[in-house]
């Protein structure tokens, strides 16, 4: 901290907006990438996994390594290999999501009752109508919930992708507020993502509200 | 296929016939079906009874191809199923089981209105089937359609099952224990309820259960199944218990079955006694003459104008002259109606102090008598067929 410079200097957050908005956007933008590509691979797996349930096991214990990796450390691993790029970001943050997604994917799919899936079939679903007008509304509420926890978890996870020079939030918090020592960057930086990530899960609970009526209907 | 809003008008049943049908799961293991002939007739209930482990479930399952046979052949109106890809076969076959298996994020009438969609109706006419069908299982349209599944109790969730399995007026409809999951008490509502349905629809229903008095209730035949999936008897249920084919069956239906054809019998099936009648006002002495004249009966039954019974009273109440009061008349004709079970008459002439059940119609006026040995006599001799009419027992029971 230099001397004589106040804790929170509101004047620079304000010259600042314009700068802020942009780093939210590119914080928005990496965290979407590699949930939706997370998403998209998780559901493959957890697909293989529903047609090789052995499968079930080593892929979650190899995402589970993954997850382990401390996220500086995947980072710094792929950088001589990918480079400073959005590449070596992407590919880190969307191992993480693996292990969540995967996970709530199979259980939310495992937990479709028996006799739903059998009065499907007996009534004349072909295997492709029964994954996407059973098999997956019924899991969505779990699966929501594995985007939930991927989301916020990536969001957190973005700043410090910002070691890859990709901006985003972390830019603030680290180049501006640290590397400068300038602690209204820092702060700044610190209470948007938390606030990002809150809204963000707001939004997501609303979105599984409206794709799931059925499962407030208890008792109505 | 009809669009007519009445399902009565709909497609009735069609002829579900089985040939030599044999299932082994494992090569060179015990089959789970064993070499099965039968032949469902169009618009009639099948019932498929039998110990666990008999394949009456997996017989059921191979109709509509859930399980496909080792052996032998299935054919519903003469076309092999087997034929039919198995997902358009199924489309045309009702499937109604145990646990119900309603979609759980769909409302009610979207769960009715599954297999019309995948058959791609158009929209009004699915708009219209499925309040013409919670209607008929008696749902209220209006406030059932758009709630869902959660919210229904059990007999309500069966409803809309067997509403589901109808939507799209499948000829043949199968039911795997549908009345198994509720309470004594719904179920035997719910079996009414669907006796009644059926025979507004006619379908040609292959209905699986464990419960013989079930079976005896639901079915036109009963095929008893025994373990290993061999047919132990195929007829009637009142062949069946008349004449039980094998120690098995015999076994099986149970050491009640005398008592238990009692509940497929109705009073209109027993020859009536004729009553002598009294009216209440009428003479003494013309009334002990009338009564003496006949020998069956020890009893004259006394009547108010209306010809509706008030009680008995016998020679010694009808001594010396001058009119009947309704007083002398002794309370207790059990009262029964030509539809009443044989069952249920028994139950309450057995419960009153002349064991004469007074049968009457629909106003409440006496049309005749039915004894307790008319009853043993029906139960006695000859056996009725699904179809009604008596027919003699035709030596063994095939």
């Amino acid at each position: 901290m230099i001397e004589g410079q106040p804790f929170f200097d509101v004047g620079w957050l304000l010259d600042n907006l314009d700068q802020l908005a942009r780093r939210i956007g590119e914080h928005l933008l990496v965290t979407v990438i590699a949930v939706v590509v997370g998403f998209v691979l998780s559901f493959a797996l957890a697909l293989l996994i529903r047609r090789y349930p052995p499968l079930y096991a080593p892929v979650l214990a190899l995402s589970g390594v993954l997850y382990a990796i401390p996220s500086i450390a995947l980072f710094v691993l792929f950088i001589p290999i990918t480079g400073l790029s959005l590449l070596t970001a992407e590919i880190a943050l969307v191992s993480y999501t693996l292990v969540i997604l995967v996970r709530n994917i199979v259980t939310g799919l495992r937990g479709v009752p028996a006799d739903v899936i059998e009065a499907a079939t007996g009534m004349g679903f072909s295997p492709g109508e029964k994954l996407w007008r059973v098999e997956f509304p019924i899991a969505l509420p779990i699966i929501v919930a594995g985007v939930r926890i991927a989301t916020v978890t990536t969001i957190g996870l973005v700043t410090i992708a910002t070691l890859t020079g990709l901006g985003g939030l972390g830019y603030l918090i680290v180049n501006i507020g640290i590397q400068r020592r300038f602690p209204t960057a820092t702060i700044t930086g610190v209470l948007t993502v938390v606030i990002l990530s809150t809204l963000v899960d707001i939004g997501l609970v609303a979105l599984q509200r409206r794709l799931t009526p059925w499962s407030r209907a208890r008792g109505g | 296929m009809s669009s007519s809003p009445d399902p009565s008008a709909g497609r009735a049943g069609a002829v579900v016939a089985l040939e030599h049908v044999t299932k082994t799961y494992a090569r060179g293991s015990a089959p789970a079906v064993d070499d099965l002939s039968l032949t469902v007739p169009a618009g009639e209930i099948c019932v498929l009874v039998g110990p666990s482990g008999c394949g009456k479930t997996t017989t059921m399952k191979m109709i509509n191809r859930l399980i496909e046979p080792t052996s032998g052949r299935i054919t519903i109106d003469g076309d092999d199923v087997s034929a039919i890809p198995a997902v358009e076969l199924r489309r045309q076959i009702g499937y109604v089981i145990q646990q119900v298996g309603l979609f759980p994020h769909l409302t009610i009438g979207d769960n009715v209105a599954v297999v019309p969609r995948l058959l791609r109706w158009p929209a009004p006419r699915i708009r219209a089937r499925v309040d013409e069908l919670l209607e008929l299982v008696g749902l209220d349209p209006g406030t059932d359609r758009g709630r869902y599944p959660a919210a229904l109790s059990g007999g309500e969730r069966q409803r809309v099952g067997v509403a589901r399995a109808l939507a799209a007026d499948p000829p043949v409809m199968l039911m795997d224990e549908p009345f198994g999951a509720v309470d004594p008490i719904r179920r035997d509502r719910l079996q009414n309820e669907f006796l009644r349905l059926q025979a507004q629809v006619r379908k040609t229903i292959v209905f699986v259960t464990h419960d013989v008095d079930e079976a005896i209730k639901m079915a036109d035949r009963i095929a008893i199944l025994q373990r290993g999936g061999i047919l132990a008897q195929y007829d009637t249920p009142d062949t069946i218990l008349a004449n039980p084919a094998s120690e098995f069956v015999e076994r099986f239906v149970g050491a009640d079955r005398g008592l238990k054809r009692l509940s497929l019998g109705r009073v209109r099936d027993v020859p009536m006694l004729e009553p002598v009648l009294v009216h209440v006002g009428e003479d003494r002495a013309d009334a002990r003459r009338r009564l003496a004249l006949t020998d069956e009966l020890d009893y004259a039954l006394v009547v108010d104008d209306r010809e509706r019974p008030l009680g008995w009273i016998d020679a010694g109440d009808l001594a010396g002259s001058g009119p009947i009061p309704a007083e002398a008349a002794t309370p207790g004709a059990p009262t029964v109606e030509p539809e009443s079970t044989l069952r249920d008459a028994l139950s309450a002439m057995l419960g009153s102090s002349v064991q004469l059940g007074v049968v009457v119609d629909d106003r409440d006026r006496v049309v005749g008598l039915i004894s307790v040995d008319a009853i043993g006599e029906v139960l006695r001799a000859p056996v009725r067929g699904a179809d009604g009419p008596l027919h003699p027992v035709d030596g063994a029971a095939s």
